[in-house]
């Protein structure tokens, strides 16, 4: 695993009206990494993975993405979300495309690619996750397990250096709850640099190389799995850990 | 029955065909589709740019000052007759124009881009936001998003609204001849006027307006068709 540093975070915070939903959260994203988010809800878990590409813009802090400062003004964050993809709670696929349109358009529209080089990428794709043969279905005719696995699949046909889930499977129906995760997993044994906002406590104790617990919008507790799981330090995270292991 | 027929015969002859009166009803048609057709366009543009204007101000807060504007000008609109609005139009606002035809394109374009303003922005806010950030997510910019994700899906929506907005223009257009325009309506009440026989004439008309309306809301029908097959 290399050691280059892909995302910087200096002293993010954000603010929503009078409430502060980060404060002083300082972190390093390196490549390859696969960084999983936890903490009860409301403690700005997806608030901060949002900041990390701007979906929300932070009110003060930095973030640096591939040494570039993307809070500054001046820089151009459409090209830099070109190589964050991401996932969301509820797909958001786009319904009046197909599912093939749905991965191509971005790769066509954004990287110029034609659309056979698109459709190659996009079909390539697909096999992996198994639905190759539901290209030219629409969203509307899939399961929910489905949607969310093309929306992870969508955001790959962009070629990203780096992944971000916002609790991908927060929406799904517990029985297909798995066949996201896999594809999740198999992402992460390639070495796709991740990161997770998730309930699945599983999940982040059998694939993270770290895991951030936060709470009331701070960073409590950062460690690897088994530092977070086994001995968990603050009392926030115990009483945390002991709600939702139980 | 005989009596009747000639009756009707003779009204046919002296209402249409005497003088060539005929060409009142089809000169008239064409002014009329040819107002309604360019006051369409023009609404539908000034309409667009203002909901996304407007749009844009409700979901970002930005455009401060440009939102503003529309909001005045979609009151001052939406709160005024179209026939006043016409009549200040032509006899004061562009007084020294002579084509009339232009001066009533625009003033039933500009009355007919506040309603389809409102009825875009409608649509643009009923599309869920999460459509606006995965688009922004893969790398779309605001406007890119917009056309290619949120505006397509928007559209669907409000067509019906669209398409009844269109017909509604074309039955405003029958106000022109208060300008002194020879549209449909107005050719019609010439004829009128000539022969005293208010039937021939005025049923003709309506017939005609009913017509159009018809073949109109067919054809919104058969589009709306078409895209609601792509959703299943």
């Amino acid at each position: 695993m290399t050691t280059e540093s892909l995302i910087k975070v200096e002293h993010l915070e954000k603010k929503f009206g009078e409430m502060k939903a980060l404060s002083d959260i300082n972190t390093e994203i390196k490549k390859g990494e696969v960084v999983v988010v936890i903490g009860p809800s409301g403690s700005g878990k997806s608030t901060f993975l949002r900041c990390l590409n701007l979906l929300e813009v932070p009110t003060n802090g930095k973030i640096f993405f591939e040494n570039v400062d993307i809070t500054d003004k001046k820089t151009d964050i459409n090209i830099h979300r070109q190589k964050m993809g991401m996932v969301f709670q509820h797909f958001n696929l786009f319904p009046h495309m197909t599912i093939l349109k749905n991965m191509i358009i971005a790769p066509m529209k954004l990287q110029k690619k034609s659309e056979k080089e698109a459709t190659d990428i996009a079909m390539t794709l697909l096999k992996r996750v198994g639905l190759e043969e539901r290209a030219n279905a629409y969203p509307s005719q899939l399961s929910g397990g489905q949607k969310q696995r093309i929306a992870i699949v969508r955001a790959l046909c962009m070629q990203p250096e780096v992944m971000l889930f916002d609790e991908p499977t927060s929406a799904l129906d517990p029985e297909m709850v798995g066949e996201v995760l896999e594809v999740m997993k198999g992402l992460a044994k390639e070495n796709m640099t991740m990161v997770v906002v998730t309930h699945e406590m599983g999940f982040a104790k059998e694939v993270a190389t770290r895991v951030m617990f936060m709470a009331d919008g701070k960073q409590v507790e950062e460690g690897t799995p088994k530092e977070i799981f086994e001995s968990p330090k603050s009392e926030r995270l115990k009483t945390f850990l002991a709600k939702v292991l139980s | 029955m005989s009596n009747v027929l000639e009756m009707l015969q003779n009204g046919f002859v002296r209402n249409f065909i005497t003088d060539d009166r005929y060409l009142f009803i089809v000169n008239g048609f064409f002014t009329t589709l040819q107002i309604t057709f360019f006051a369409v366009l023009l609404g539908i543009c000034v309409g667009f740019l203002i909901a996304m204007i407007r749009a844009t101000h409700d979901m970002t807060g930005k455009l401060k000052l440009p939102n503003f504007i529309c909001r005045l000008y979609l009151t001052v609109i939406r709160g005024t007759p179209t026939m006043v609005q016409l009549l200040i139009l032509y006899f004061i606002i562009f007084a020294s124009v002579n084509n009339k035809t232009v001066v009533a394109i625009l003033a039933f374009g500009i009355n007919s881009g506040a309603y389809v303003a409102e009825i875009v922005r409608s649509g643009i806010m009923s599309i869920d936001k999460g459509q606006m950030e995965a688009g922004r997510s893969l790398g779309f910019n605001y406007i890119q998003s917009m056309v290619y994700i949120v505006l397509p899906q928007a559209l669907k929506n409000v067509l019906p609204a669209l398409g009844n907005e269109m017909i509604v223009l074309l039955k405003e257009t029958a106000i022109s001849g208060y300008i002194a325009i020879q549209d449909l309506t107005k050719g019609g009440d010439i004829i009128r006027s000539r022969t005293y026989d208010p039937y021939f004439p005025l049923l003709t008309v309506a017939a005609i307006y009913l017509i159009i309306v018809m073949i109109m809301t067919y054809f919104v029908n058969r589009l709306e068709r078409r895209l609601r097959n792509s959703d299943h």
